[in-house]
């Protein structure tokens, strides 16, 4: 399957590798492509600029919202702060957790599948996750929630990291199983002529050399948690632990006359994907194609 | 995926290979062995527990009378196929397999069109393309949940921005019902979900275009391949593969879509935008029937497992020419 897939650009230690090889430095002018690029991108962007207005407006009921915020105000962030914020602090630690979680887990893995001799198994490994994606979450959902009642891991932070995982994991093996694969071989065994072992060699080699794409799978966990909505639905029950995802939901539900504490809500929902977009740009684009060959 | 290049630290890359520690002693090559499983142990026990264990539970569940009644006595009754008689002899079944067809159908379909359009847009270079490509990606970005919240919004029937859009143009004089319904409410599920899959497609594609060599068109342009032509010669053909893995993939992934819908309509009005998925999650969330969800849940497998098959089939092929 490798050959249909574009591979993710390895995104290399250091500044020193070019990001792409096309063409690169002489983008032509176009005036009159930017233009329509730019109203591609408005015509995508509309519901968040929707979003963001509707927030910002002062008009608490369910009149027609003006189209521009001139007469703006935060009452919207006020409430939404006070009535969200405990919800927003939840996906927080939940995505946090199922980062550390899932690189903890998906690291190591990814490098015993890039350069050990596993033969066969590593194919079979590498087809189980493959599988994976066609697992229906609401498959997973219905037998967690029985596990997790004998458990007794319905609403705990704990339960939510691993299920929030479900994601992160398959993709991050994926996404560094390919960047390790591409760290040479005469690399790790100069490490092993030294002395070291397989450990010693994937803390100090593998571990630096894959920082960016350990940057890129922690990123992308981050906001496969922290956009579920599946499981802080089914494996949550109480007011007491509720992401962001499933308070937004029931916000809707419950206050669609008074919108712009509800936008308020679903602009801070989105900034960390925006963030992310801003800040991170480059990582976001090896996590993409990454994302082609999750599956 | 051979092609990865990494630069060579001074000096590492002539080091000859070393002689591998296993080739030390019996006990040091098993100890060796041992840690090399133990690197992968953690993510298999992890896959095995929150998918292996998920699927082989819900075909069980399946064949069980598992209600809520379960949870105190610990009793979940045998029952055959009595759980896939009722879910499919319910007469929300047939709506729901319809809508998952439809909705699947209409969402790549839509998906697809547009992004390969916005691909081969952004394709051509042009001042800011870089810039404006990386900001479409925010509708894929954001919590699903947050999108759809914005969409019930703006496709409020009274004063939703769609409408007040659509009476302000001269001669129509319209101002659909979207989400209440029950014969549009899909439609706008479909087209909020393509504005939401728009963005994958479209990195996908714009990659696989990338790799496409310039000079293939260069010399496509000398025996006069150009503009039309070039593309049903030289980008589709060259494009194949790709858009395998992208129709495909957005299949499995469309099939079990759950967010979208619940955020928009709950499935509603009258069960107009239920799908299998959702219908699985009614049974087994509001109605706490367990077994029948589970049983709803099997079928969607089902369906995607052939989907799988189909995949393998054509991308091996693809790999083949």
């Amino acid at each position: 399957m490798s050959a249909a897939v574009p591979t993710p650009t390895p995104v290399l230690d250091g500044d020193t590798a070019p990001a792409r090889v096309r063409t690169e430095g002489r983008a032509p002018r176009r005036p009159l492509h930017t233009v329509v690029g730019i109203l591609i991108l408005a015509f995508m962007l509309f519901p968040l600029y929707w979003m963001v207005n509707v927030s910002l407006q002062p008009a608490g009921n369910a009149v027609a919202t003006p189209w521009l915020p001139f007469d703006f105000t935060l009452r919207g962030y006020t409430t939404a702060i006070a009535e969200q914020g405990g919800n927003l602090v939840t996906s927080l630690v939940v995505s946090l957790g199922s980062v550390v979680f899932s690189l903890l887990v998906a690291t190591p893995a990814a490098y015993a599948m890039a350069h050990f001799k596993f033969g066969r198994w590593s194919t079979v490994v590498l087809f189980a996750i493959l599988i994976t994606q066609m697992v229906p979450g609401i498959v997973v959902a219905n037998a967690l929630y029985s596990a997790y009642t004998d458990l007794g891991l319905l609403n705990t932070t704990i339960g939510l990291v691993l299920a929030d995982s479900a994601a992160g994991v398959p993709f991050s093996i994926i996404l560094m199983r390919a960047f390790m694969g591409g760290i040479p071989a005469s690399i790790i065994e100069a490490a092993y002529v030294d002395g070291a072992g397989h450990v010693r060699a994937f803390f100090s080699i593998v571990l630096p050399m894959s920082r960016n794409a350990l940057i890129t799978a922690g990123l992308f966990t981050f906001l496969f948690a922290w956009g579920d909505f599946l499981f802080a639905l089914t494996l949550t029950t109480t007011a007491d632990l509720r992401p962001i995802t499933l308070g937004l939901y029931t916000y809707v539900g419950s206050f669609v006359s008074d919108w712009s504490p509800i936008m308020a809500t679903a602009v801070l929902s989105s900034l960390p994907a925006i963030a992310l977009l801003v800040l991170a740009q480059r990582y976001v684009a090896a996590g993409v194609t990454g994302g082609a060959v999750k599956s | 995926m051979g092609e990865l290049v990494t630069p060579g630290r001074p000096g590492t890359l002539s080091t000859p290979p070393a002689v591998p520690p296993a080739e030390r002693g019996g006990s040091h090559k098993l100890r060796t062995r041992l840690v090399e499983v133990a690197f992968i142990v953690p993510a298999v026990v992890y896959l095995l527990l929150f998918f292996g264990y998920p699927v082989v539970k819900n075909i069980v569940m399946g064949f069980q009378e598992y209600t809520t009644k379960t949870f105190f006595t610990g009793e979940a009754p045998w029952v055959g196929l009595a759980n896939y008689r009722t879910v499919v002899g319910d007469a929300i079944f047939d709506r729901s397999v319809l809508n998952t067809l439809l909705f699947t159908a209409g969402s790549i379909a839509g998906q697809f069109a547009l992004g390969l359009a916005i691909a081969l847009f952004f394709h051509k270079r042009f001042a800011l393309s870089g810039v404006l490509r990386s900001l479409i990606l925010l509708p894929w970005l954001i919590p699903m949940i947050a999108g759809t919240a914005v969409w019930r919004w703006i496709l409020d029937a009274d004063n939703g921005a769609l409408n007040r859009i659509l009476s302000a143009v001269p001669g129509l004089d319209l101002s659909p019902n979207w989400l209440t319904s029950t014969s549009l409410a899909l439609v706008a599920v479909i087209g909020v979900n393509i504005w939401l899959g728009i963005p994958f497609n479209m990195t996908i594609l714009y990659g696989g275009l990338q790799e496409i060599p310039e000079e293939l068109y260069e010399a496509g342009a000398l025996d006069g391949a150009t503009g039309w032509r070039a593309f049903r010669h030289i980008t589709w053909p060259l494009l194949r593969p790709v858009v395998t893995v992208v129709l495909v993939l957005g299949v499995v992934y469309t099939l079990k879509v759950l967010d979208v819908i619940l955020g928009l309509t709950n499935g509603g009005p009258a069960n107009s935008t239920q799908t299998i998925s959702t219908f699985s999650y009614d049974m087994s969330f509001r109605q706490f029937d367990f077994g029948a969800g589970a049983a709803l849940g099997n079928i969607l497998i089902v369906i995607s497992l052939v989907f799988a098959v189909v995949y393998l089939r054509l991308n091996r092929r693809a790999v083949d020419e």
